[in-house]
């Protein structure tokens, strides 16, 4: 992912970028030192030059943390703090949205919900969403398509195509996984790696 | 005591103060984002290497205070290579570069027997000693790293927050860190005489952090940082002339005093 968004250089193969590709990117974590002092309005200016109030306010409102706002970004919650990076990834109008472990320090619920969001957000943006995730059940149920990482790709292709695959059985055949029905809406754009 | 002698004590202790104040304000900006960037160790590296400025000045025979500035320059854009290298923690490549620099300098001095110096002066500033031309060094040299820092202002916080985040953004990061490092060498040097070298740091960081309590954004806290930081020059030049104290720790002391102070003060949330 990081090759990806070109913060480090391939070791070997070639990156190929749309030009003018606008990146809305989601790192893992935010770790703000205390001493800084910055509120969640400030935080999100950074996304983008000139950028008013009730822009910020309804990126913050299409992922529901309009009312942090006003908030220093050291006081919010793990679900809050993720949510606001979410926004200002959004805030960016993205063609492609990556998105770095973005349940992370989120609670079971939180997580579920956050995951709707997303795929909301990518059902009404039409943007692409290139996500890595170590939970299993979400990559098999609400992907189009999946890359399986350990050090190398392993196997790559349709949830359904990985489940089956022997390299992916030899390292997660133990678990028992649910296979969800993918005959709904999640049918364009995205891939996602674990 | 006669009325020259009343006019050359103010003379001098106007030339103190509007040094001191100088240097405060351009620390207070910089020493805000020394205290979020944790920078402290890498300014005293910085400050360290004077001993050694002070000796290339000699050698070359230029200006002191250029002398220090050209050699915490170049310590700036070694450190900033070996900050690429992951063989050592920073915080031990900053040991050995900062007390070696220190000691390397001692050490040059000392092959200079036409050189005599005052070691106190360097080590913990001379104050009361400014001149004219360090007064121009001071407005200049500050006043350049002080502009240089306003123009960076936004892509630095933005680095600040999340590096990779402001690089995917587009922030041009490799080189706003480096030029960086450069304005916040040119500021401990200009800084030397007021605090000497070894008090450097703490002129950075005390006034930012007493600061920090009160402010609700970053342009907020650099500012009360510098209005600390002038309130520390004043009082540790006062108590100095007062107890007779030596000036540059004078200055230190009053700046410890206001960051306990500002405990007091309660905050609402």
């Amino acid at each position: 992912m990081r090759v990806a968004l070109e913060l480090v250089r391939p070791s070997s193969g070639t990156l190929y970028r749309r030009p003018q590709l606008t990146i809305g990117y989601m790192p893992q974590r935010l770790q703000l030192d205390p001493t800084f002092p910055l509120s969640v309005k400030r935080f999100l200016c950074f996304a983008r030059k000139g950028c008013d109030t009730a822009t910020l306010r309804t990126a913050l409102k299409e992922t529901g943390a309009e009312h942090v706002i006003d908030a220093a970004m050291q006081h919010l919650s793990g679900g809050e703090l993720q949510r606001v990076l979410l926004s200002r990834a959004l805030l960016r109008q993205p063609d492609l949205l990556v998105l770095d472990e973005p349940v992370q320090g989120v609670d079971v619920h939180g997580q579920v919900e956050l995951y709707h969001l997303i795929s909301n957000i990518r059902d009404e943006r039409n943007c692409g969403v290139l996500m890595v995730s170590h939970d299993l059940h979400l990559v098999m149920a609400a992907t189009d398509r999946v890359l399986c990482l350990n050090r190398h790709i392993c196997c790559s292709g349709t949830p359904a195509v990985v489940t089956s695959d022997p390299e992916y059985l030899k390292m997660y055949g133990h678990l028992a996984l649910y296979q969800h029905d993918r005959n709904h809406h999640h049918d364009h754009g995205g891939c996602s790696c674990d | 005591m006669t009325t020259e002698a009343v006019l050359v004590i103010d003379d001098f202790l106007l030339r103190a103060l509007l040094g001191g104040i100088g240097v405060a304000l351009v620390a207070g900006p910089f020493g805000a984002f020394v205290v979020w960037r944790r920078l402290a160790y890498f300014g005293d590296t910085l400050a360290h290497s004077a001993l050694l400025g002070v000796a290339l000045g000699f050698l070359l025979h230029i200006n002191l205070t250029l002398g220090v500035i050209i050699v915490c320059q170049l310590l700036a854009l070694l450190l900033f290579f070996s900050q690429r290298q992951r063989q050592l923690a920073s915080d031990t490549m900053l040991g050995i570069f900062s007390h070696g620099a220190l000691s390397l300098g001692l050490v040059t001095l000392a092959f200079m027997p036409d050189v005599r110096i005052d070691l106190m002066a360097y080590l913990f500033g001379d104050i009361l000693a400014i001149g004219n031309s360090d007064l121009l060094w001071i407005y200049l040299g500050g006043g350049g790293a002080l502009a240089g820092l306003l123009w960076l202002w936004q892509p630095l916080l933005a680095i600040t927050i999340h590096e990779d985040l402001a690089r995917v953004e587009g922030v041009p990061v490799t080189r706003i860190n480096g030029l960086f490092l450069a304005l916040i060498a040119l500021t401990v040097a200009v800084m030397m005489k007021v605090v000497g070298l070894l008090l450097v740091t703490s002129l950075l960081i005390i006034p930012a952090a007493t600061a920090r309590r009160f402010a609700r954004n970053p342009e907020m806290m650099a500012l009360l940082a510098c209005l600390f930081g002038c309130a520390a020059v004043g009082g540790g030049l006062y108590g100095s002339f007062q107890w007779d104290t030596p000036t540059g720790p004078s200055i230190v002391v009053a700046a410890c005093t206001f960051f306990a102070l500002s405990f007091l003060v309660p905050i609402k949330r």
